[in-house]
């Protein structure tokens, strides 16, 4: 590694999640932020810069600062989906970096859930949205199983090798007690469940629950003073490709395949330097082309790839250890969830499920259709 | 119980031309006189070269299948219409539409060649959809 240790995760926290009915999306976020800036020994008085995205209100940083008590003198409402706060680690890194701030709290919140907003038609589309959404198909789970269909035709990966994905995210969600789905389940479960968009089923398709989450980052100076030992980001790289998916080229590759070897490049990291990934789960086929593109395998052998236990608990490949967003829980954007995983393994704070001696944690998001890439390298001193 | 509306498009002066080519039954992208490259969806200007002289011509509409999924779990006012297929078809001319595949009898596959096929939605609205070209006719 020959990155400087320039800022830090000091503080990680979640807000109460799966079925929330009686918690606003304020309060969740709320509960995450103070939980978060308890764990690193600060107080909301101490956050300097605001990172936020969310799709409960147009205006997420002023709305939550005002309701926090912050008056931010830097703020960030970067939202390109469950990627954002993968994005947000690298711009406030960027901006410790430049001096312009000290602390900054990464916040997120969701109850999609209890308010039932998934699966929402809009009555008017305009601008570029016109071209897509008057022909019917359910978003996003329909641009994944398009993805999943290229990816077979192309490179003859099977629904039992997507399954695999799933079963992996289980078993490691059976060692979570947090976890919001815990029974047991089988390729042959996967494949027997209802299926939603061809050839994705139930079971490769991500929780609906709501949730929240919160990450305070700071310079090095101040991360020496904090409760727990730094979690250093290495590394940081983002990009998007499109936005309507008749404009993403290759369907089966992603923009992980510029911000993987980016971020990878900062930290001075290779491959198997990687003791444990968290990989963006929103769909099972969405992990394939996510390993493929950061370069894990070749492209069009992720299905073999995640196959045979490689993923789950006891294999050589560690990810998703916390049961991801396909059987941990998936408030909407997962990618902060991604996050606070890899600073829990690093701190050796995971409990049953912790990846032994875990030193460099690879994390990925993806967000929106394929569309947003973002990916950070962890590592603990 | 009022059934839930449809997606409608917002109609500007870029997406103008093209919804009012599917009411009269013509399929209409954008061709770039500077580079000479084709574009979909139409725009002010061109994403290949910035040039901001683009022409709207009329496609052959005919196309290959790139990719597609068959829908069994619509969301809203698409719910009772599955399964339904919604496919991104290659057109000739190098351009990419998302689409529904309709009398596609045996099925549809990635790679089949296809043509369009203006389609009244039940609210009035003219899409364009696309069917298999017939062996026969190939
Ligand atoms: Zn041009």
């Amino acid at each position: 590694m020959r990155r400087d240790r320039i800022a830090a995760i000091v503080g990680i926290a979640e807000s109460d999640i799966g079925v929330t009915p009686d918690k606003t999306v304020l309060q969740l976020q709320a509960q995450a932020a103070v939980r978060a800036l308890t764990d690193a020994g600060l107080h909301t008085r101490d956050v300097q810069a605001l990172f936020c995205a969310g799709a409960w209100t147009t205006w997420t940083n002023l709305m939550l600062a005002e309701y926090l008590g912050i008056q931010p003198i830097y703020t960030d409402s970067t939202n390109i989906g469950g990627s954002s706060f993968e994005a947000h680690i690298g711009h406030a890194v960027a901006g410790i970096q430049a001096g312009l701030f000290e602390v900054a709290l990464i916040v997120y919140g969701s109850t999609q859930r209890s308010q039932r907003l998934r699966g929402k038609v809009p009555g008017e589309v305009g601008l570029t949205e016109q071209y897509e959404a008057p022909f019917g198909l359910p978003v996003p789970v329909g641009a994944y199983a398009m993805a999943a269909m290229r990816h077979m035709y192309e490179y003859g990966t099977r629904s039992e090798q997507l399954a695999e994905v799933a079963v992996a995210a289980r078993q490691w969600a059976m060692q979570n007690p947090r976890a919001f789905a815990r029974d047991p389940l089988s390729v042959e479960d996967v494949l027997a469940s209802r299926m939603i968009c061809e050839p994705l089923h139930l079971y490769d398709c991500c929780l609906v629950t709501d949730g929240g989450g919160a990450i305070v980052v700071t310079s090095e100076r101040v991360a020496r003073q904090c409760r727990h030992k730094p979690i250093w980001v290495l590394g940081h790289a983002e990009t998007h490709t499109h936005h309507t998916l008749l404009s993403m080229p290759d369907v089966t590759s992603t923009g992980a395949a510029v911000t993987g070897p980016r971020a990878m490049a900062m930290a001075g990291i290779r491959h198997d330097d990687v003791d444990v990934a968290e990989i963006y789960d929103s769909f099972t086929i969405t992990v394939i082309v996510t390993l493929e593109a950061l370069g894990f395998c070749h492209q069009g052998e992720g299905g073999a790839f995640v196959s045979g236990g490689r993923i789950a608990p006891g294999g050589s490949f560690p990810m998703n250890t916390n049961g991801g967003g396909l059987s941990y829980c998936h408030p909407g954007m997962y990618g902060i969830f991604l996050l606070i995983e890899a600073a829990l393994q690093l701190r050796g704070d995971a409990g049953m499920r912790q990846v032994p001696n875990a030193q460099i944690a690879l994390v990925h998001g993806t967000g929106v259709q394929l569309s947003s890439s973002a990916t950070v390298v962890l590592g603990r001193d | 119980m009022t059934m839930q509306a449809k997606p409608v498009p917002v109609l500007d002066t870029d997406s103008r031309p093209f919804w009012e080519g599917c009411r009269q039954g013509v399929l209409r992208i954008q061709r770039c006189k500077t580079c000479a490259q084709y574009v979909f969806y139409p725009r002010s200007i061109c994403p290949h070269c910035m040039s901001d002289d683009l022409a709207f011509v009329e496609a052959k509409g005919l196309g290959t299948v790139y990719t597609y999924t068959v829908v069994h779990r619509g969301f809203g006012p698409f719910q009772d219409e599955v399964p339904f297929t919604i496919a991104l078809v290659d057109l000739d001319e190098g351009v990419r539409m998302m689409t529904r595949i309709v009398d596609a009898g045996e099925g549809i596959g990635i790679g089949d060649r296809v043509e369009v096929v203006f389609s009244e939605r039940d609210d009035g609205l003219v899409l364009p959809y696309f069917r298999p070209i017939l062996t026969a006719t190939r």
